[in-house]
């Protein structure tokens, strides 16, 4: 496998227009990532599964992580290659955590294992994927609002008796700063 | 008077599409599963996997606590390889934060992963025999063997399913001199028990008749679609996680990794039949190499741990497929970001695929082939 420095020249040459950033793992593990912009995404991650030095043809895992102090959701692609038994190469891209503005070109026009693991990124992170054929939640169920896995999802106070907040059960929720202490709930238990 | 025999042409009857949600509750959906499915008589012509009724937001739960308090969490994913889903875990955190594992204790992980596999490719056959309608018998006769390997793990951890097992940079327990004996003798009287089953099944004409050129999944799709572990090397994947990274001990254990001709539901349960006898040999040598020294790396503190910040993938060839874990650390005592890549969630992807053509009694044997948990599916 080539180093992450001649892979991000290689992909610079090839899709012109990509902004291309490496982005360092952990010291230890070593798999430094390529941060690509949202526009061309999509065609860095076709030179990467075709070109023949590469061949990145199995995506194998698909996630999202939040920022929340960054402000910015990250979604994180690891490929490999199943053909010259080489990886992975880590793909990142960025969008902004307003839920309007959180999406994301998606890929499983490329690799078509992407399909349910966006799925879940889209259920758990609110992260919407252009181009998906079938985005719907997945873990969750369907009358569900929220995004649970966001760093700032506060679940709802009595979660027991309402599944799904909403109005004003959800307000006092927030207002409650989520589920209450261990001592309140005793007390309220006792009454 | 006799009735006439029927006079009308084949295929002129007119038939109506109809949708039908089998599971959750089917004992052939393998746990809380449901599959919504468009039929043309007994045909499926669209079919769409329903899951997440067993989701507890694991990846949240994790975030939440310390490093190693998720360890028993792990056993809870797919319940019935506790011990490969701890060593999946233990590698990511080991590679992030770059501990090196006693030779001893890798030794012991592939001795535990293996015999993990033997029982879970048993069963998952066995499983797969009941929905081909054969109740009962080779599922308890899958279970008979499972029993002895679980006995083992009950020796060694003090739990049968939930092992809760290995630490970061070793295993929690020492194998003794009785145990390694234990093992060995579960292991020299495995092949009598394959070679049984075997004669049961693989020229037995039922499970010909029912599973041959039925779900066949193309090696193209099944590439693209990150189909990973034994339903991928059925269909002549040949890739498989233990030779391709290496990791542990298996560059120094000689094995093959069979690969399937067709794809298809016969050739996923074969695949297993085979993969069970390289686990055979793998654990053969492991036995006999496993050397003296600490189980545990002890320069690891287990307690307060505190992990390097960055994030990083690590992954195993569990008995399902590849199994890994993407951490993000921000140097803290708890993970910032918490992924598990399941791979019986993931081998749902092209479930469709193979099941479109077939009739909705194929449908369940497929399913069966891919040999999921909803406990990893739903995390």
């Amino acid at each position: 496998m080539e180093s992450i420095e001649k892979i991000k020249e290689m992909v610079a040459q090839a899709v012109p227009g990509a902004a291309i950033e490496i982005i360092p793992s952990s010291p230890a593990a070593a798999q430094p990532a390529l941060l690509v912009n949202r526009e061309s995404a999509v065609a860095v991650a076709c030179y990467l599964k075709d070109e023949p030095s590469y061949q990145m043809d199995f995506c194998s895992c698909v996630t999202g992580v939040d920022y929340l102090a960054k402000g910015y959701i990250e979604v994180v692609y690891h490929l490999y290659s199943v053909a010259l038994k080489q990886g992975p190469v880590v793909l990142k891209i960025r969008a902004p955590r307003e839920l309007s503005q959180c999406h994301v070109p998606s890929l499983t026009p490329v690799w078509r294992g992407c399909e349910f693991q966006e799925r879940e990124a889209f259920d758990l992170y609110g992260i919407k994927f252009n181009g998906h054929p079938d985005l719907r939640r997945i873990l969750m169920w369907n009358e569900f609002t929220d995004h649970p896995m966001r760093k700032d999802y506060v679940p709802p106070a009595d979660y027991e008796w309402e599944p799904t907040p909403h109005d004003d059960v959800l307000k006092r929720a927030k207002a409650d700063g989520g589920i209450m202490p261990p001592s309140a709930a005793a007390a309220e238990v006792k009454k | 008077m006799i009735a006439e025999p029927s006079t009308i042409p084949a295929g002129t009857i007119s038939t109506q599409t109809l949708e039908i949600s089998i599971g959750p509750q089917h004992p052939s959906t393998h746990g809380v599963f449901r599959m919504d499915v468009v039929l043309d008589g007994e045909v499926v012509r669209a079919l769409k996997p329903v899951v997440g009724y067993l989701h507890r937001n694991h990846e949240q739960i994790a975030e939440k606590m310390a490093w190693l308090a998720s360890m028993p969490y792990t056993d809870r994913l797919d319940y019935f390889n506790s011990m490969s889903n701890n060593w999946a875990y233990a590698l990511a955190v080991e590679k992030l934060a770059g501990i090196k594992v006693p030779v001893r204790a890798e030794y012991i992980r592939v001795i535990m992963a293996e015999l993990s596999r033997l029982q879970n490719h048993a069963s998952a056959i066995g499983f797969l025999l009941q929905d081909c309608g054969a109740w009962g018998t080779p599922l308890l006769y899958a279970f008979k063997e499972r029993e002895k390997i679980l006995d083992f793990f009950e020796t060694v951890s003090g739990s049968r399913m939930m092992c809760n097992y290995m630490r970061f940079g070793g295993v929690r327990v020492d194998l003794n001199d009785a145990m390694l004996a234990m093992a060995r003798k579960i292991v020299a009287e495995f092949p009598k028990f394959l070679d049984e089953f075997e004669k049961l099944m693989t020229t037995n004409e039922v499970v010909l008749a029912r599973c041959q050129r039925v779900g066949i999944l193309p090696k193209e799709l099944a590439i693209a679609g990150s189909i990973s572990g034994p339903v991928a090397r059925a269909s002549g994947v040949e890739y498989d996680v233990r030779k391709v990274d290496k990791y542990g001990v298996y560059d120094r254990l000689e094995f093959g990794v069979p690969v399937g001709p067709v794809g298809d539901v016969y050739d996923r349960y074969y695949i297993r039949v085979l993969e069970m006898r390289e686990s055979i040999k793998i654990l053969q040598q492991a036995l006999r190499d496993i050397p003296a020294g600490p189980a545990q790396a002890v320069e690891v503190k287990l307690r307060g741990f505190k992990m390097p910040a960055g994030d990083g993938y690590g992954r195993i060839e569990g008995p399902k497929g590849e199994l890994g874990f993407y951490l993000v650390s921000e140097g803290g005592p708890k993970p910032y970001r918490y992924h598990i890549r399941p791979p019986s969630f993931i081998n749902l992807t092209v479930l469709e695929d193979m099941c479109i053509g077939h009739k909705v009694a194929d449908a369940i044997i497929i399913l069966g082939s891919i040999d999921i948990v909803l406990g990893e599916v739903d995390r």
